[in-house]
Formats: C-alpha cells, structure tokens, sequence
C-alpha cells in the first residue's frame, strides 16, 4: 500500500483536478500542479534512477532545473520521447508516462549496480587507463561501455511536433521572476522600457513566493503575501511582456540571448497537436537583468547520494508549495541558518522532524531559538560520517567534529530517518553570467564567486548578485535599478523591510568521516558518480588546472553540468592543492543552462526546409523524363536520363555518343552569370583575367581563367562583350557567388577609381546548350530567319534573336568540342525554350544529356573543371594552359605569384593525359599514381582527377595531376590499387579532335 | 553572435556580415617591381592579434559594401567601424 505523503493542501495544488499517470510502468495519482517529482513524492516514491557509473539507487534531490538525478525518460517508446528530463520540471498531465534511465532490467533491480560493488576497480580516470590499451581491443572496450552506459532513448520515428524561431528586441531582459526579477521588470516597464520578464518555471515569485518566514516582514506582510500582490499588478503593466515555462539556454555577446519557450510539454497528448511546441527565441536586449538567483549546495560527506538525502531547501518547498511531506522522519544537516527555515515549515505543517546535525559550535538566531523551542533535537559541532539505506535512506551516523573540522571524535550516534534535509549554504546562479563573458571574482568572506567585471549593459540583482537577505536585495536591487536605467526613483524607495536572518556559516567542502577517504563515497558530481576522493587522486596524479581535473574525474560532465557540486570540487581541490579558491579559477559554464531538444535547435529548418536547393526554369521537364539529379553547389543538376532500365553508365554512354553523332541538349541555366557594365569594363576584365580583353570586338566571346592574388586557378568561364561597355561573364555553378564576391572586393577595396557596375544575373536567364553536328539545322529550324553561315556567326561570337516573341541571346561557344550554341532567355521562357528545341531536333535524334555526359564530353576534348581537375594548387602553367596567360599585360590578379620561385618550380604536379595499357580499364578518380612498383615507401607522385570510358574513342581516359609530369609524355606509370597494379602510359589531355576540326563542322 | 553597424544600413545581425581578415593591406601598385619577399610579405603576413584589431568585413547579406572594422578581438568589442579609404581613427 502507497502511503500518500500530501499533507496539507496548497494554493498551487487543485485537489479538485485528479490526475493519473505512470512511472516505471505502475499507474500513480497526483494533482495538477504537480511536477512528476512532487507527485512522486507523494506517493513516497524516492528511488527514481541509478547512477551513470556504479549504478547506484538515486533518488530526488532537488525541486529545480539542477537536478542531477531524477532523470528520465518521458513518453518512452512513443514518437514523443524524450531522454534526459528532470522529473523536477515534468509537469503532470492525464496520460504522462515517464521511465528510470541507465537501469536495466529494472530500477529496483539493475544488473549494472554490481558496479557499485566493484567501485576500487573505477577510480577516476578509469576509463582513460583501462581502455586505452591495446588499441586493437577498442572495439570490445566500446560495445562494454555503450551498453552499461547509455542516459536513455532516442525516439526512433520522426518527431511529430511543430519547433518555431522568433527573434525579438527589448530595452529590457529580466532573466528570472523572483522577488528580484518580478521588481525590476516592474520597475523597468513603469519607466517606459519595453521590458521582457522570463521564468523557466510555470509559475512566478522563485522561492519568495512560498516564503512564510515570520521573521521576515515586508511592509508589514510575510514575503509571500506581499509578493502575490505584486505579481497580480505586472500582470496589467504595459510594455512589460512575462513569458513563463521559458529557460534561457545562453547569454552570448552584445546582449544577445537565446530562450526556450516552453509551450505544450504540459498538455495532454491530444492537446498538443498541431501547436508549437518549443520556441526557439532570439532575443536581443539593450539592457539585462540577471535574476537568476542561487542554487542551495549540498555538503559532502559519507553516502550523501542515498534516496531520501535532499536538498533542505527541497524539502521546504515540497512542503510549502506541493503540499507533500517527502518523510516521515525528517533530519537536516546543515552550515548555516537555512535548514532551520525548513524544519519550521515541515514543524508548523505538523511533520515530524526529528533532529538538526549542524556543524556549527553555535547559533543564536531567532529561527535557532523558535527551533530549539519546538522541541527539536539540535547536535551542535556534529557531522554524518555515514548513511544507511540501499534503496532508501533508513538512518545517518553522525559523531562530534573536531574544532577544526578535518576529523571527527567520540562515539557515533545513529539517529533514524527516511529523508534527510541537506542545507550547505548558497551559490549564486552565475551560469549566465559567464556565458556572456563577463567575469567573477571570489568572495574569501562567503566563499561565493560573484560577478564582478561586466562586458556588456547587464547588473545581476538578488541573490545572483550575492544579496541573500531581503532587506539587502531590496536596498542593492534599487540603487542597481536607478544606476543601470538612469532613473531617479522606484517604488522601492518606501519599501519597508523588516528582517532577521543570520548570514552566519561554517564552510567545510569535504566533510571527514571515521573511515579514511578511501573507504569513504562523499559525492560530489552525483550524475556521473565522481567523489572527493577521485578528485584527490587526479592531483596526487598530477593534474593542476581545474579543467583538466574536471575531464580526468568527468565531474561536471554530466546533463546537469554539475550545478550542485562544482563549488565542492574547486574547494576540495584548493584545500589540497593549497591554494585560494580565487586563484584556482572555474571551469567554464558552456550553453545552453539545461539541455535543448533538437527540434528546438532546428525549428523549422526540417525535411524540404533543411537546406535551400535552387531549380532550375526546366526542372520539370527533367523530373518528367526520368532525369536522375546529382547536387552541385544548392542546385539539383540534372545528372543523366536513364531509358528503359538503363545504369549510369550505359545512359551516359548512350547520350555522348549522340552528342557527338548527332545532337544533345543540355540544361546550362546553372552556370554563374554576372553582368558587367560601365566606361572601365573592359580595362577591369584585364586586371581579373589572366588574358587580354581590350581588343575584343563587340559581339565576340572569350573564354577566361582567373586566378587568385597567390596565382592558383580560382574560376573560369565565357564572356561576351554586348556592347562598347557592357559585358556578360559565366562562371563555374558552384563559383558563381564567390567571384562575384571577390570582383566587388576589389572593385570597392583596391580599384575604387573604376567605373564598374556588377550585377547578378543566373536567376534571370534559362540556358539551353544544344551541342553536335546536327545543332545548326535545329536551330535553324527554329529561328529561321537568322543567318548561321560561318562568316556571320562564327565560333566564339554572339547573336541576339527572337524565337517568336521570345527575346534571346546566341553564344556559339562549346564546352564539348562540338559545334554548339548556348541560348539564353529570360528565365520564365526557359521551358518554351527547352520544348521548342526538342520538337525541332526530334528528326536529329535530340538527345537529352546531363552533367555526367557534359563531363565526359570536355573531358575527351582535355577541358578542365575547376574544383575537380584544380584544387586551389594548380597554376595556369600546372595545367598547361600557358596560352592563356598574357605576357604583354602589365598586370592581372594573381600575375606576380606566377613568377616566384616556388610557382615556377618544374617538378610540380602537372596536368596530363592518362591511357589505361588495357583501354577497357577505367581508372578510379582520386587513385594515386607512382612511378616504382617495388619500392616501399614509394613516393606519390600525383592522382587521377577525372576518368571516363569514352564511347567516342572506345576506350579509357584520364586527366591526372602529376609531379613533373609535362615532361614525362609517352612514360610509363603505375597505379596501384587494393588488388592490382594498373599500367598507364603518360598522354596529351587532349583524347579529342586535337584539330578542333568539329566546331565548324 | 556580434550586432555591426553597417554605416550604409544600420545596425545588423552578425549573420549578415562576412570577415574579411586584416585592414589596410593595399595592393601593390606595380607588383612586378617587388621581390619574392616583398611579394610574399603582401599575399602572405597576416596579424592575428590577441587584443586590438583592424579589420575587413562585408555586408555580405545586406548591401555588400565593404567596410573597416576596428576590433578587440580578447573581447570581441567592436570599437570602431568606418569607410573604406577612411583614415583609421586615433587608437
Ligand atoms: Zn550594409
């Protein structure tokens, strides 16, 4: 029988609204309101995971987002799974099931836990010692690790949610809707700032809101009171926006944050479809106010990690909030005055407390007092030097510490307890802070680090900023406030605050037991089990920066990024080391603050949105006729047309030989086009090109090279002189935006003088390329009325024509040796285009070929692409192309380096011809070319860049890059492959019509 | 993620902006005259300075002007951004 631990009934709890949901497969009741750890607890249900190293029982600790061990798995097996979920901020709904992780078979019996009975086997750095040797066995030492690792699940079908970006712009960020943040907001709102007020949590007023401390009044009411009335007038303040259920994940430079809004992970299932689910936002604020507040630290002793050890301020807020007693005999261990709060609350609810353990000689408070005359048992100078309990805490040892404090005497007691209260002083949340590159400095005095030197417009207010006591977070709030919005007055000028609180405290980091260390399991990272005592043999090892020490022992490697115990680390390490904390530095706090779901990285960037593809006006026609794409750059090219069940190799062999018998058509419209005008148009043509372009007719074509500053080949394409200063240059697909680029810099940097104007224009003409023997008579066909005689339109010149109504533009150019035309119209007639030369050829065979067969094609006549033929290595004179670099130019981009002695070396790797010694051998790209077959280790002497079987010559061909290879011609090579050597014979890279014979023809 | 103010748009999300490495390199007048070193000294020595930096950017995703960007890059505050062919202001 489940006893129900829900004491008393709060506010935040609707007992009137029933709610059932499962854990571990068991069905349990709770309340909305309830997060799955309160409602856990309700039903007295602690044990709800094992550790990632020993596995050992884990219970809830925390009420909070630094939750290291109640992990889980929600919705598993659904579509809607998600690892990795701290059950402290799983709100319950009707229908939530939610697993333990890193257990198998189960929670309560988990085979992994006989590693908790190895642990001397796994000090710290365990997994660098064991598994790093024989490097052979790696292979075993990972399928070991991965399956007695493993923190959950991932779904395994596509995620059915909806994730959503916005980007959004505030005067003001308020980071945190405590007493602090809820002020500030209000504050900054009422002074005309359109302010922001965010919360991870689901409701407002952080810890204040439940704080009934008698003690503390504010204008004559308990802060809980006081606050309510508060957060009902920012509801209706104008300029102010709060978003709730919204954790800010990272605070990067110039006030630039991004938040996950929480949407509809608290609705049942079937309220969550078709919703958003998490928003990514992206805020950027002129100011930020960090009221992040301060996450209580656990104290390190023997056995802290047992299910039912809590944190004090836990156990308080289960019991004001969630109504829920988390024992029935309750204990706290305490440094300070914190734990004593919470006694109260528990005492005053009529919950059993059976004793402080505080390791103080003394206190004096008020609270003390109330406490001592409430009957509670109090051990002053005492500390648990162990726990008892597997899977449930049953009772704590605790003897007299000594003065100081590194030992303990006298007899152990043993006192009786199902949940022990952990109260060991706070550390402010300074997690975003640092993320924005500000930097802390170490308060000796609170042995806190505080923010200290801020890099952009930010304060950090409450007990963020180390204020711990209303009346100073009330007084520091207001000066902070009138500094950073240059206000004169607030309302928090009349605030009356009365208090008493003792900041009083006795800091231990690593508390002593009467067994030495080694026999000792003090926690300090509980997600990923490192103890104090892994971290003192990291130093007696030799480890000295604290980030090295923190990868050696893994603590603060966990998904909780060690929130409750990094302070303990940096103080235990300091203590033995012997230096002050403020010396040792911390480890950096990375993005995001919780974990991200993936959905909310992404947003909408999914499926067809993952990455933008460009299409060409023609596209459809290819997707019609079967065409298979390949991607070049963002576009979807087609690749080549299969008939009739055809391979890639056959097709491609089927479209060159028409190409070359008869006629092919080529989609071009991908090519870069870049429209040049302007008085100095041809003179900048000069300085890009490595050729001479001032005498170029109008209406004449040229091809270029360009190269970069260093001399190495960068692009290369056609352009056309239209007019006395007005060109259309072509680039490579991929190029095209990058030369456009590298023209304008120069155009705006280096030549400011020239009048040059440069437009993009590839989107705004389609391309056909109609290419062989029988391209004259098509086109023909379909312009009649223009004159294709060789005299009046010759080779490399340019003709502007009508087809119909259709305006276009004619380049007799070819990229394939044939004679060939390149029409281009304005893109929307690209289709019109395409279809009319297909009906027009259909007599000449037309054939279709993509950009496999394009390849082959030039590829036969010796012509390079630039990016599979050139690497950014290869100079004009590598690839044999002397004639195009001009000698008479002064100078061109890229002239000089062209001279310097590493340029001119002969024994670079040049272009050449390959021919396989058995013609039907098709060598493979990229495959490495040596000269000596016996000889190890050999030296590579270059590689195969682009290979083919050519049906027009009926046999292989190859253009490689090989050292000195100019020189080699009619030599023998080898290419040595897994299971052969295959001869090769050092060739001209023009396989083709060497004559060039076939572009008039 | 820094926010550039472009001076020909305003102020912009770094996403729109592309580095382009260090300012006030000109490129030599008459490059034939130099030697290998003096040639190299140009298209090779680049600063990479822990601290104050002057700088290219472009607005690659805007208005595709280039511009002068005084850095620190310890930091990454932007201390200056002016024209090209302005004079760097006074450090
Ligand atoms: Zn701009």
């Amino acid at each position: 029988m489940i006893k129900n631990l829900r004491v008393k009934s709060s506010e935040y709890i609707d007992e009137t609204n029933r709610i059932s949901f499962k854990f571990n497969g068991k069905t349990y009741h709770g309340f909305k309101g309830d997060t799955l750890a309160s409602a856990l607890l309700a039903n007295n249900v602690h044990l709800v995971g094992r550790s990632f190293k020993y596995h050992r029982p884990r219970g809830i600790m925390t009420s909070g987002s630094e939750e290291p061990n109640a992990i889980v798995q929600v919705n598993p097996g659904t579509n809607r799974t998600e690892p990795n979920v701290r059950a402290t901020e799983v709100e319950i709904y009707e229908g939530l099931e939610a697993s333990s992780q890193n257990c198998w078979p189960s929670v309560e019996f988990d085979i992994g836990g006989i590693n908790n009975f190895l642990s001397p086997f796994f000090p710290a750095g365990f997994y660098y010692k064991t598994f790093m040797w024989p490097a052979s066995f790696w292979e075993k030492y990972e399928f070991f690790i991965r399956h007695s690792a493993g923190l959950g699940k991932s779904p395994t079908s596509s995620d059915p949610d909806i994730y959503d970006h916005r980007n959004i712009h505030y005067d003001v960020l308020v980071v945190g809707a405590g007493i602090s943040g809820i002020l500030a907001a209000k504050n900054a709102a009422k002074n005309n700032f359109k302010t922001l007020l965010v919360d991870e949590k689901n409701e407002l007023g952080g810890s204040t809101i439940f704080e009934n401390n008698e003690f503390n009044k504010i204008d004559n009411k308990t802060p809980s009171e006081w606050l309510k009335k508060e957060i009902e007038e920012i509801k209706n303040i104008k300029n102010l926006e709060i978003k709730t259920r919204t954790s800010v994940a990272a605070y990067h430079q110039y006030n630039y944050l991004l938040a996950r809004e929480n949407l509809t992970d608290h609705l049942e299932a079937k309220d969550k479809t078709n919703k958003i689910r998490q928003r990514l936002l992206k805020i950027r604020a002129k100011k930020v106010i960090l009221a992040t507040g301060a996450l209580e630290r656990p104290l390190i002793f023997n056995n802290n990690d047992r299910p039912g050890i809590m944190l004090s301020s836990a156990v308080k807020k289960y019991s004001e909030f969630y109504g829920v007693a988390c024992g029935s005999k309750n204990v706290f261990f305490t440094n300070n005055d914190s734990a004593y709060e919470s006694a109260l609350s528990l005492y005053n609810k009529g919950i059993n407390v059976e004793a402080i353990i505080d390791i103080r000689e003394q206190s004096e408070s008020k609270i003390v007092k109330k406490v001592k005359a409430a009957g509670i048992k109090i051990y002053w100078s005492h500390s648990i030097v162990d726990t008892a309990g597997y899977k449930r805490l049953n009772s704590v040892s605790i003897m007299k510490l000594s003065n100081d404090g590194t030992s303990v005497t006298g007899s152990k007691i043993s006192i009786s307890c199902d949940c022990l209260g952990v109260a060991g002083g706070w550390t402010p949340a300074v997690h975003l802070y640092t993320q924005s590159g500000s930097k802390l400095k170490f308060d000796e005095e609170k042995q806190i680090f505080l923010p200290n030197q801020n890099t952009s417009e930010q304060i950090s207010v409450g007990s963020c900023g180390g204020d711990f006591k209303i009346d100073e977070i009330i007084k520091n709030l207001n000066h902070k406030l009138k500094d950073t919005l240059n206000i004169k007055e607030t309302d928090l000028d009349n605030i009356n605050v009365e208090i008493d609180q003792e900041n009083s405290k006795r800091n231990i980091w690593l508390l002593p037991s009467d067994k030495p260390l080694g026999k000792t399991k003090p926690f300090v990272d509980y997600q990923n089990d490192a103890t104090a005592k892994d971290i003192k043999l990291a130093l007696r090892e030799g480890f000295r920066s604290i980030e090295h020490v923190k990868r050696y022992t893994t603590t603060g490697m966990g998904t909780d990024q060690g929130k409750l115990g990094n302070m303990h680390a940096l103080g235990i390490i300091a203590d033995t080391a012997g230096v002050k904390m403020g010396e040792l530095g911390t480890t950096t706090f990375r993005p995001p603050y919780t974990p991200l779901t993936f959905g909310t990285i992404v947003g909408r960037n999914v499926g067809k949105f993952f990455d933008i593809f460009r299409r060409t006006p023609m596209n459809d026609w290819h997707v019609e006729n079967k065409a298979e794409f390949e991607n070049v750059g963002q576009w979807k090219r087609a690749w080549y047309y299969p008939i009739n069940g055809e391979t890639m190799h056959q097709a491609v062999q089927r479209e060159s030989k028409a190409a070359r018998e008869s006629a092919g058509i080529l989609d071009a419209s991908t090519l870069g086009k870049i429209d040049i005008q302007g008085s100095d148009a041809s003179e900048f043509l000069n300085r890009v090109y490595t050729n001479a372009w001032s005498k170029l007719a109008i209406g004449k074509c040229r091809y270029g090279l360009m190269l970069n500053e260093d001399g190495m080949v960068y692009d290369d394409g056609v352009t056309t002189r239209l007019g006395e200063n007005h060109y259309i240059m072509t680039t490579t697909t991929g190029g095209a935006a990058n030369v456009l680029g590298k023209l304008e810099d120069y155009l705006q940097t280096e030549w400011p003088e020239l009048d040059v104007y440069l437009t993009s224009v590839t989107d705004h003409y389609a391309t056909a390329s109609l290419c062989g023997p029988n391209s004259k008579k098509i086109l023909k066909k379909i312009i009649p009325n223009l004159d294709l005689s060789d005299e009046s339109f010759p080779h490399m010149s340019y003709k502007e024509a009508k087809i119909g109504n259709i305006q276009c533009r004619i380049m007799r150019i070819s990229f394939t040796g044939e004679h060939s035309y390149e029409i281009n119209v304005q893109a929307s007639y690209g289709i019109d285009l395409w279809e009319k030369c297909m009906e027009a050829g259909k007599e000449f065979n037309i054939t279709p070929y993509g950009t496999e067969t394009m390849h082959l094609l030039r590829a036969e006549k010796g012509f390079i692409i630039v990016g599979q033929d050139t690497d950014g290595t290869m100079t004009p004179i590598d690839l044999q192309m002397d004639w195009i670099v001009s000698k008479k130019k002064y100078d061109f981009i890229g002239k000089r380096s062209l001279y310097r002695s590493d340029t001119m070396r002969e024994d670079r790797k040049q272009l050449v011809g390959l021919l396989t010694e058995d013609p039907n051998v098709i060598l493979e790209e990229g495959a490495q070319i040596v000269s000596e077959l016996n000889q190890s280790p050999v030296e590579m002497l270059g590689h195969v860049t682009s290979s083919y079987f050519s049906p027009n010559l009926n046999k292989s061909i190859a253009l490689a890059v090989v050292r000195g290879g100019k020189d080699m011609m009619g030599k023998q090579l080898f290419v040595p492959m897994e299971n052969k050597n295959i001869n090769v014979t050092v060739a001209n890279p023009v396989f083709y019509d060497e004559k060039n014979e076939r572009l008039n023809a | 993620m820094f926010l550039i103010n472009c001076p020909y748009c305003g102020e912009r999300d770094q996403q729109e902006f592309k580095a382009g490495g260090e300012a006030h390199i000109e490129r030599p007048k008459q490059p034939t005259e130099l030697s290998d070193d003096e040639w190299a000294e140009y298209l090779f020595m680049r600063k990479n300075i822990k601290g104050v930096q002057f700088e290219r950017w472009n607005h690659a995703h805007g208005c595709r002007k280039w511009f002068n960007m005084v850095r620190d890059t310890s930091n990454d505050e932007i201390k200056a951004i002016y024209k090209m062919g302005e004079k760097p202001p006074a450090q």
